[in-house]
């Protein structure tokens, strides 16, 4: 007997971009809040922003019930690492953390794109790029998802990112002020919502700094 | 040379006949399911067909059934996948209610419940084909979500499975709005039954409603919907070409 194919896909795509910019004394992490699947829209008000720790949020696009699955993993080994230590896991521990769980699956991965974003132990900035996989990075801004084509090359225009290659090594960490970053982020989703159909609907942005964190929200075009 | 081959015992899952072991592709299915919030709760409406193919096998599926005291289950897809679900939904109803301390499952914990199903059945290759919706209210907080069956879920003010979501979803986004009467709700769902019924070949005419508040479940009785088949436009539609149909 011959052997049978299988008619389903256990992925999917739910589409969307999230993008994350760190700066001296704040970060920066935003995602739109559409989900979709093929040429669908099924709702237009879900959030991919996750917080994992204190001073670290995840924004997240991809397949979305990997997401969540993956959001309450590293909730679960946070709440674990909370009563083992006594304290919150730092933004760099959670960006291990969570390279060593995509990592994990590395033979059904978990099928999300992620953007890391919060403070480090001295309160700058810092930001982690992910691939499905696991293999991460710390840079100063980076970007996730169906419209990360359309706005890594802006960010990387605008953001003038030294070359890691140069020695001594060089902070990626931008200059800009937190109400300029903002401003940033939020021309880069207005003008990919122009042209990826999956960025649109509504702009949700997580500001980290001293103080805290705040949300606030920003309306896109929504065709 | 002959290496001695080893030999499976004849229910191993390894081995092509594994392959019978899982869903491959469902058999007897049902069709949209449509939900929307108003005033006082949940409207979920579905047809009570199950198709085997494209024969219309069974005309009297209930795909809407009560889960405790404050949820309401709709599903389309794979019956016996449902009748499944049910089955692990009984007992976790029933493990919750021999705590005996006057909590219950809400309809969130229930829909967060079905969705590690559905995803952990996923992981699996073995998937419930199902699309699930959950309503319910307790404590006054309405709650409208959804489950696929490779675990995508998310809540919404009103839901669909299957066609629903080609046909129904745009009604709804255009004459949905807070706090529905329920007259007004019933309307709007019938409204998105019937453009399914016209268009979707899986569709029976003959369905329930349900309403499920804050004071319990109500599933109608089955009724059909009124139909209108004298458009003009489809009088003698092969008027203009002659052979088509």
């Amino acid at each position: 007997m011959t052997k049978q194919q299988a008619n389903w896909s256990p992925y999917d795509n739910n589409g969307g971009s999230c993008v994350a910019i760190a700066g001296a004394d704040y970060c920066v992490i935003a995602a739109d809040t559409r989900m979709s699947t093929g040429y669908n829209i099924l709702t237009r008000d879900y959030s991919k922003i996750c917080k994992l720790a204190d001073k670290c949020v995840m924004a997240s696009s991809g397949f979305q019930a990997d997401v969540r699955a993956l959001q309450k993993q590293l909730a679960a080994r946070h709440l674990i690492y909370q009563h083992q230590h006594n304290k919150q896991m730092s933004c760099p521990a959670m960006a291990q953390l969570l390279s060593n769980t995509l990592y994990y699956k590395r033979f059904f991965p978990y099928y999300s794109f992620n953007v890391l974003g919060g403070l480090d132990n001295e309160g700058k900035g810092c930001v982690f790029t992910y691939d499905a996989v696991g293999s991460y990075e710390k840079v100063g801004y980076s970007s996730q998802g169906s419209g990360s084509t359309l706005i890594m090359p802006f960010l990387d225009n605008q953001l003038k990112s030294p070359s890691p290659l140069l020695l001594p090594a060089q902070d990626a960490v931008t200059p800009l002020v937190e109400a300029e970053a903002i401003d940033l982020v939020k021309t880069v989703f207005a003008s990919a919502s122009e042209r990826d159909i999956y960025t649109v609907n509504k702009l949700e942005l997580v500001i980290i700094n001293a103080a805290g964190i705040r949300r606030e929200y920003m309306e896109l075009r929504k065709d | 040379m002959n290496f001695m081959a080893s030999k499976q015992p004849e229910n191993s899952l390894l081995g092509p006949e594994s392959d019978s072991q899982r869903t491959l592709y469902p058999y007897v299915t049902g069709t949209s399911v449509v939900a929307l919030k108003y005033k006082d709760g949940i409207l979920m409406a579905a047809d009570m067909g199950g198709s085997y193919g494209s024969t219309l096998r069974y005309k009297s599926v209930e795909r809407m059934k009560p889960i405790g005291k404050h949820s309401l289950l709709g599903a389309s897809g794979e019956i016996s996948d449902f009748q499944e679900i049910l089955r692990y939904l009984d007992e976790l109803i029933l493990y919750d209610n021999m705590w005996d301390d006057g909590n219950s499952l809400g309809p969130k914990e229930v829909h967060n419940y079905l969705t590690r199903v559905m995803y952990n059945r996923r992981n699996k290759f073995n998937p419930l084909w199902n699309s699930l919706v959950l309503g319910g209210v307790k404590n006054g907080q309405k709650y409208l979500g959804t489950v696929s069956m490779i675990g995508v879920n998310f809540e919404d003010n009103h839901v669909a499975t299957g066609f629903g979501n080609h046909l129904a979803r745009p009604i709804l986004r255009q004459e949905w709005h807070e706090n529905l009467s329920f007259e007004n709700g019933v309307r709007l769902l019938e409204k998105c039954m019937r453009v399914l019924l016209y268009r979707d070949r899986s569709a029976v005419n003959k369905l329930q409603i349900a309403k499920i508040t804050e004071d319990g479940v109500t599933i109608s009785q089955p009724y059909s919907l009124k139909t209108y088949w004298e458009f003009s436009a489809f009088e003698n539609p092969a008027q203009g070409a002659i052979g088509s149909w």
